[in-house]
């Protein structure tokens, strides 16, 4: 973590005028990304993740949207930069792929094209060169016999296959980072594997720092070495991937960790759900924007906005949440022990949850 | 590909059997149809009648008479014989084809140019101001009857009664062989005329396909990569052409019986005058061929749509 971050996402809000009121779909986000690193951002849907993430390439622009903080890429704010000069970063030095590969890919026309165009965007070279870089992309994601495949349509392919050539495209230019959006969510669960494995390899090849945007705590543990943790348009935990799994301090990111299965769990013990559905980005709640789904939350939590601070000083991991951390390392220590959130809380001692 | 092409072929020329043994039926049952009696004149003796029906074959039974009228038709080209033109029903259309094709593909090139930039602007500058103006006078031209929508343009710009002088008015066509310049000037207000409908139908069509198809997410990713906005545009008009394609197929019938009222308004001498006329007279093969004659490039118009749609969306093609 000594390299100079290559991206610096600094206080980033995005918002969102609708006839509903106006959406804070990203409120406050600072974030990194370091070179040849994968960060994970997780999250439930519309927890802002990919919001953030589009704001990076500026494609939130055309939406309408309200954009403040700074987005730092080599010396430059993406926020401030014209459109004209953000487009040569685009699909060059930050590139992104998409959730639904089928959908991400134009249907009309035959993957080559969409290959060559996103070359041909970047670089002075002529069409046939173009053309092969094309050939030799679908032949490093895997692509078999990709001189001829070249010249399909989309629907001819799987989605497996589908979102390897969207990860071809988004190599044309041997990008500095790559942004994955749920690059594996629809997607079969032995072809989600591949497609991570896949991504792991390019990135030891070519060097490129990950941001691989997820609700997935598996794909994160697979792939991410750092990660933050999103709720309600903030990042609300964020660590080393070491870290958060093996001392998350967020009630939030426990539900998270708890809602997956794992093998090293004994058989037969329930998954837990977090209870509820997320917050309306509208009005989100007072204080702790957690509170209405939290076990533990406090009378006092309904009224207090935590901020991100360091679990300890000096220390890399930063949570936003108003528990001593003391009462976090021993709750969680119980819920580790396979108690229920309101068994831990007697454990511990914490007055009975008011939410 | 082939396959689907031959495929379609075979059903359009199929269709046009059919088509064409319907108005047979449609004008044997009407029985002020009997052309023996139009052809025997003012109160004429029922043996005289008798003789035409024999002369004519109408006596024979119907299959027979069928028979002569398909076998007619599709080897011989003959539609009939127009007792009130005293001509063959063929070399009558034949005269007045060039007009109303000048009419019709003018107002089609129209249309579809027309439909397709407006389209486009208002969707890409929704909710601006020329977004409003051309969707408010789309749905005015879309309100607007043909025959009424002539008469004001008349009365505005026509050279002999108009507002506005500007243009040769009714009854000023010219054939395109013999003055090109003046065949373009006087149907620069018919085509006006005949597309402006078409051409708002297509232009909201476009906007609403486009507005939808800005919104996709390969669309998304094409500005992802970088490409220039014009590019992304490209892509995006790409894919909301393919249902205004199938509009185009269905719109040429409406566009033909435009062109009735808009020759009858303007007075050129097309296909569509002559039918008009051929109603008013009851010259039953004159209708009877240009029915014909429509449901043909109707039935042509839809092949080249359906090919079209398989070329232009590789989804579309099958067998």
């Amino acid at each position: 973590m000594s390299d100079e971050p290559l991206l610096r996402v600094e206080d980033l809000k995005v918002e969102f005028a609708t006839e509903d009121g106006v959406v804070h779909a990203v409120d406050g986000v600072t974030y990194q990304v370091f070179p040849g690193r994968t960060l994970g951002i997780v999250g439930e849907s519309g927890s802002g993740k990919t919001v953030a993430s589009l704001t990076t390439l500026g494609l939130t622009r055309l939406q309408g949207a309200r954009i403040s903080g700074r987005i730092l890429f080599e010396g430059r704010d993406l926020v401030a930069l014209p459109d004209s000069e953000l487009r040569t970063i685009r699909g060059n030095e930050i590139a992104m792929i998409f959730q639904d590969p089928l959908s991400s890919l134009h249907p009309l026309y035959k993957i080559g094209r969409q290959l060559t165009e996103a070359v041909l965007a970047h670089r002075d070279v002529s069409k046939a060169k173009a053309r092969e870089r094309a050939i030799e992309l679908l032949g490093w994601v895997g692509i078999p016999d990709p001189g001829r495949r070249i010249d399909d349509y989309p629907h001819e392919f799987s989605g497996g296959m589908r979102q390897r050539v969207m990860i071809a495209m988004a190599l044309a230019n041997d990008p500095k980072i790559l942004i994955a959006d749920e690059p594996t969510t629809a997607l079969d669960v032995t072809v989600q594997a591949q497609i991570l494995a896949l991504m792991e390899r390019l990135q030891e090849e070519f060097g490129m720092a990950i941001v691989i945007i997820t609700h997935d705590m598996g794909v994160v543990a697979e792939m991410a070495d750092d990660i933050a943790v999103m709720y309600a348009g903030r990042i609300v935990e964020t660590a080393s991937a070491d870290m958060v799994f093996s001392g998350p301090e967020h009630p939030y990111t426990w539900g998270l960790l708890r809602s997956i299965p794992a093998l090293d769990r004994p058989r037969g013990e329930d998954l837990v759900p977090i209870p509820g559905t997320p917050p309306s980005l509208i009005r989100p709640p007072s204080g702790c924007h957690f509170h209405p789904r939290c076990a533990y939350a406090q009378p006092d939590h309904a009224r207090i906005d935590p901020s991100l601070d360091p679990v300890a000083p000096g220390s890399s991991h930063y949570v936003a949440c108003l528990l001593s951390s003391e009462d976090r390392r021993r709750l969680w220590a119980e819920l580790q022990a396979g108690r229920q959130p309101q068994q831990a809380i007697a454990e511990v001692g914490l007055p009975e949850a008011t939410a | 590909m082939t396959a689907y092409v031959i495929r379609r072929l075979l059903w359009g020329v199929l269709l046009l059997v059919l088509v064409t043994a319907l108005t047979f039926v449609l004008f044997r049952v009407i029985p002020t149809g009997n052309p023996a009696v139009l052809r025997a004149g003012h109160d004429p003796q029922p043996h005289f009648i008798k003789e035409l029906e024999r002369v004519l074959g109408l006596n024979k039974s119907l299959p027979a008479q069928f028979w002569q009228y398909m076998k007619e038709i599709f080897l011989h080209f003959n539609f009939g014989y127009s007792y009130y033109n005293q001509e063959a029903v063929v070399s009558l259309i034949r005269e007045r084809l060039p007009a109303t094709l000048s009419l019709t593909v003018g107002a089609a090139m129209l249309w579809v140019i027309g439909g397709l930039t407006v389209g486009i602007l208002s969707a890409l500058k929704r909710h601006s101001f020329v977004d409003r103006l051309s969707m408010g006078g789309a749905l005015v031209v879309l309100s607007a009857p043909e025959f009424w929508l002539g008469l004001i343009f008349l009365f505005l710009f026509a050279n002999d009664i108009g507002k506005l002088k500007i243009l040769p008015g009714s009854g000023s066509y010219v054939g395109l062989t013999s003055n090109p310049g003046k065949w373009f000037e006087s149907l620069i207000m018919p085509w006006i005329v005949l597309a402006s409908g078409s051409a708002a139908v297509f232009a909201r069509l476009v906007r609403g396909s486009l507005i939808e198809t800005m919104d996709e997410d390969y669309i998304r990713t094409a500005r992802a990569k970088g490409l220039p906005e014009k590019s992304v545009v490209r892509q995006g008009v790409r894919s909301a052409i393919n249902p205004a394609v199938t509009l185009l197929a269905l719109e040429i019938g409406v566009l033909l019986g435009g062109a009735v009222l808009v020759e009858t308004v303007f007075n050129i001498p097309g296909v569509g005058v002559l039918s008009y006329k051929a109603i008013q007279t009851a010259d039953f093969s004159v209708i009877q061929g240009t029915v014909l004659l429509a449901s043909m490039f109707i039935i042509v118009a839809n092949i080249v749509a359906d090919i079209a749609y398989a070329y232009l969306d590789p989804r579309v093609r099958y067998g």
